[in-house]
């Protein structure tokens, strides 16, 4: 249980009729990080009901992605995990090339590894400094989007955008990385160690964190299996599941990284796992950069998924028509049915594409982290206070935008 | 001008006063509201406020940028902001009690200051006299009996709003205030069982403890945070708590109950939470310094007196001895020493996360208090053996 409380001996209070007193918390409050809405049945401060509501944000992804062309759905994966668009993006091209038995260059897959660990190490900073925020440490917030704001200058150096940044493409990628980019990533891990150990080192030992953190929201290694959780939350309860090495994907394999697990499953775990694994994307980061591959940076033998260069189009026939049906067609896709997860930052993100040929999914499901992630909240924060429940939203490190798709 | 000050109605007279706490503390807490915008921003790395400017104030060269930059303009931008917007009074709440409560949180908070010493002058005898707007001798008990009405307004305002969070941070905040006056006035008892010797007339002056802390000698110039450390350590934690600042911020702690007792207020109702809050760590940090830190004496055994003596041998100026000077300059040293403190405040505020309810209770009730008690008699226990010896 989260806290000491316990209830007097009834008999004796028993001249004192007490009410529960229903409290909505959000959709619009600061600590439910989006339009998350928890309604609450209290017992003074004592949460003795919690009912998520969620689809606030429902957009009908998944409804929209049955009516555009493969590529043109990957901009609406930035809107999933809006803290990790990169991530999205790849996740999804990697599903939509397994349905098309593509396989991409290895600048490719280096490229996407190392975008999809800078989406980690910023959603991960973006986690920890709402955390903070969630527990009274403002400052934290603040030095963890300074933070965030070099990544995100590095990204629109990239993409040419800061937070929607759409940048695969099935079979390939928008654009080959610019010159002199992988060593400003370089740079910014370089400084960016230190910087977060002095972040980190703002709550790891504060006692007043520490009070509000340890043994608050504890989920049970039995527990987090059932519900279905993924990512750190799951990591944070003690199963190392992590589907960067169980089941490797665009090339995971070649790096060297650890995966961090936590011993009790509470909120303090949650944070340290969290902590860990963006050192740990520092480490693929720099393993990435250091044996960066040359060559092609799209599958160039897949004519009928990945566009032709613009010079080509401008100038040979064969590539312009090719273009034309690329864009009025979309990517041809074989008929069949695939489903691909990939280790988002929140948790295991699946793609489950059905195809029944021609460049339009007929069916996209969407498994979305933070919305399995959510579903223990009703067993999570029974017994809880107030307060503590804005802890454990903090540690559960949820996006309503993938939440609700 | 003092016979014309003493040829006024003692009503004129107070009224006079009273305006001068207002025009003193309203400003004071505005610049202190502009400081914690400024301090939080250097310490999270950031600019921090720095566009206002007023439009003729631009044209200084130098001067003006470096104004704006400062931020100092926000302040007024502030006010009159709060002053002129909207009020807007949701249909739910008790009127007449949700206007009550601003009113009610200034009043203690303003009320304080009058009995709070902040600077002294030397007579023609030599005497300090201390500058205070009423010189009452149960000084200390009164700033307590008065600062503690201040709970009533967030206790009003959070059941006037007749809404949720507003409730959950009213009952907070009433609890929270009551557990921790208690330790805080347990831990300054032992001062005043320092100063009441047998024989001495009894006293609860600010001033007295001040003079006391001024007095010759090593054990007489003491201020009393090196006498007893823990007395002013438990009176600063409960100080934090009092004033509601982080990490005891439990009435308000935006992450949970949105704003606590003043979510449902706006504009200049808002503001005035917001000055009360202010004044009180202004008022609190103040009796702390007189206290503890010796009040208007510029170092640790060295009193006012001291200094001023050096200053007239090492000039030879009348104006050295002028009451004026002396006044301004002991004024200066007390504003010096409640800004340090204000600015450990604000630091403290943007460094540390914050408790949750039942372990703030916990720490006052359980922690805080004994350790009050423990104080106390050992002290006790102590005076009276050192005074019965000497």
């Amino acid at each position: 249980m989260a806290t000491e409380f316990s209830f007097p001996d009834t008999a004796a209070v028993a001249e004192f009729e007490t009410e529960k007193m229903s409290l909505s918390m959000g959709p619009s409050h600061p600590s439910t990080h989006g339009v998350l809405r928890l309604q609450f049945e209290l017992d003074g401060e004592i949460v003795t009901k919690c009912d998520p509501v969620i689809g606030y944000l429902h957009r009908g992804d998944e409804k929209i992605a049955e009516n555009m062309t493969y590529n043109q759905f990957v901009p609406y994966t930035d809107r999933l995990d809006y803290l990790a668009p990169l991530a999205n993006n790849m996740a999804y091209a990697i599903a939509v090339e397994k349905l098309a038995k593509l396989e991409v260059p290895a600048r490719c897959q280096a490229i996407r590894v190392l975008t999809a660990e800078m989406a980690r190490i910023s959603a991960h900073l973006l986690g920890l400094g709402a955390f903070g925020i969630d527990t009274g440490a403002w400052t934290v917030f603040m030095y963890s989007f300074t933070e965030r704001e070099k990544l995100y200058k590095l990204f629109e150096e990239l993409t040419g955008a800061r937070f929607t940044t759409s940048y695969s493409r099935i079979g390939g990628l928008q654009r080959d990385v610019p010159e002199g980019w992988t060593g400003r990533v370089n740079a910014f891990c370089d400084q960016f160690l230190p910087i977060l150990e002095e972040i980190l080192g703002l709550l790891t030992r504060n006692k007043i964190f520490m009070d509000r953190t340890v043994g608050v929201g504890t989920i049970s290694k039995a527990d987090a299996i059932a519900y279905g959780l993924t990512g750190p939350n799951l990591r944070g309860s003690g199963v190392g599941l992590d589907l960067r090495k169980d089941k490797p994907y665009s090339g995971y394999e070649q790096y060297e990284f650890d995966i961090p697990v936590g011993t009790k499953g509470d909120s303090y775990d949650r944070y340290l796992v969290r902590g860990e694994e963006m050192r740990q994307s520092v480490r693929i980061i720099k393993q990435v950069i250091a044996k960066f591959p040359d060559g092609p940076w799209y599958a160039t033998d897949a004519r009928k998924i990945f566009a032709p260069s613009k010079d080509k189009i401008l100038t040979s026939m064969e590539e312009l028509i090719q273009n034309f049906m690329l864009v009025t067609e979309g990517p041809q896709m074989p008929p069949g049915e695939v489903y691909f997860e990939a280790e988002n930052p929140k948790g295991a993100l699946g793609f489950y594409v059905v195809s029944k040929g021609g460049g339009v999914p007929w069916r996209l499901k969407i498994r979305a982290p933070s919305f399995c992630n959510l579903s223990i909240l009703p067993k999570l924060c029974v017994g809880s206070m107030v307060s503590d429940v804005v802890a454990i939203l903090g540690s559960l490190d949820f996006v309503m935008g993938e939440c609700d798709r | 001008m003092i016979d014309f000050w003493s040829s006024l109605h003692p009503v004129v007279q107070g009224l006079i006063k009273g305006l001068a706490v207002i025009m003193v503390i309203f400003p004071l807490a505005g610049a202190c509201s502009m400081a914690e915008r400024k301090v939080s921003a250097w310490m999270q790395g950031r600019p921090g406020p720095n566009r206002a400017i007023v439009p003729w104030f631009a044209w200084i060269p130098f001067v003006g940028t470096f104004l704006q930059r400062l931020g100092v303009f926000h302040l007024m931008a502030d006010g009159a902001k709060f002053l002129f917007k909207e009020e807007p009074v949701p249909g739910h709440v008790n009127k007449l009690y949700f206007a009550l409560a601003p009113a009610i949180a200034m009043m203690p908070a303003l009320t304080t200051v009058t009995v709070v010493p902040f600077g002294a002058y030397f007579n023609s005898a030599g005497e300090a006299i201390p500058l205070v707007l009423a010189n009452v001798d149960v000084g200390l008990l009164a700033v307590f009996a008065v600062s503690s009405l201040g709970v009533y307004s967030l206790i009003l305002a959070g059941w006037a709003s007749n809404s949720k969070y507003p409730f959950l941070g009213g009952v907070r905040a009433s609890a929270q205030l009551i557990s921790y006056e208690l330790s805080m006035t347990l831990s300054v008892i032992p001062v005043f069982l320092w100063i009441n010797a047998p024989g001495t007339p009894g006293t609860m002056s600010l001033a007295k403890v001040v003079e006391f802390q001024s007095l010759p000698g090593f054990w007489g110039g003491t201020w009393f945070v090196f006498l007893m450390p823990l007395s002013a350590f438990i009176f600063l934690v409960s100080l934090f708590a009092e004033t509601n600042r982080q990490p005891f911020d439990m009435p308000e702690s935006e992450a949970d109950l949105v704003g606590g007792f003043h979510t449902e207020y706006g504009a200049f109702k808002w503001s005035l939470f917001f000055v009360a809050e202010y004044s009180h760590m202004i008022v609190g940090s103040g009796v702390f310094t007189l206290l503890f830190f010796g009040g208007w004496n510029p170092l640790p055994w060295l009193p006012l007196a001291d200094l001023v003596g050096w200053l007239h041998h090492a000039t030879h100026a009348a104006w050295t001895l002028h009451p004026l000077f002396v006044g301004v300059l002991s004024l200066g040293i007390f504003l010096g020493k409640v800004v340090a403190l204000i600015f450990i405040f604000m630091w403290v505020r943007w460094t540390v996360p914050r408790f949750r309810y039942d372990q703030v209770m916990k720490l006052g009730w359980q922690k805080l208090l004994p350790l009050a008690i423990a104080n106390l008699i050992f002290y006790a226990l102590a005076i009276a053996l050192i005074q019965k010896s000497a």
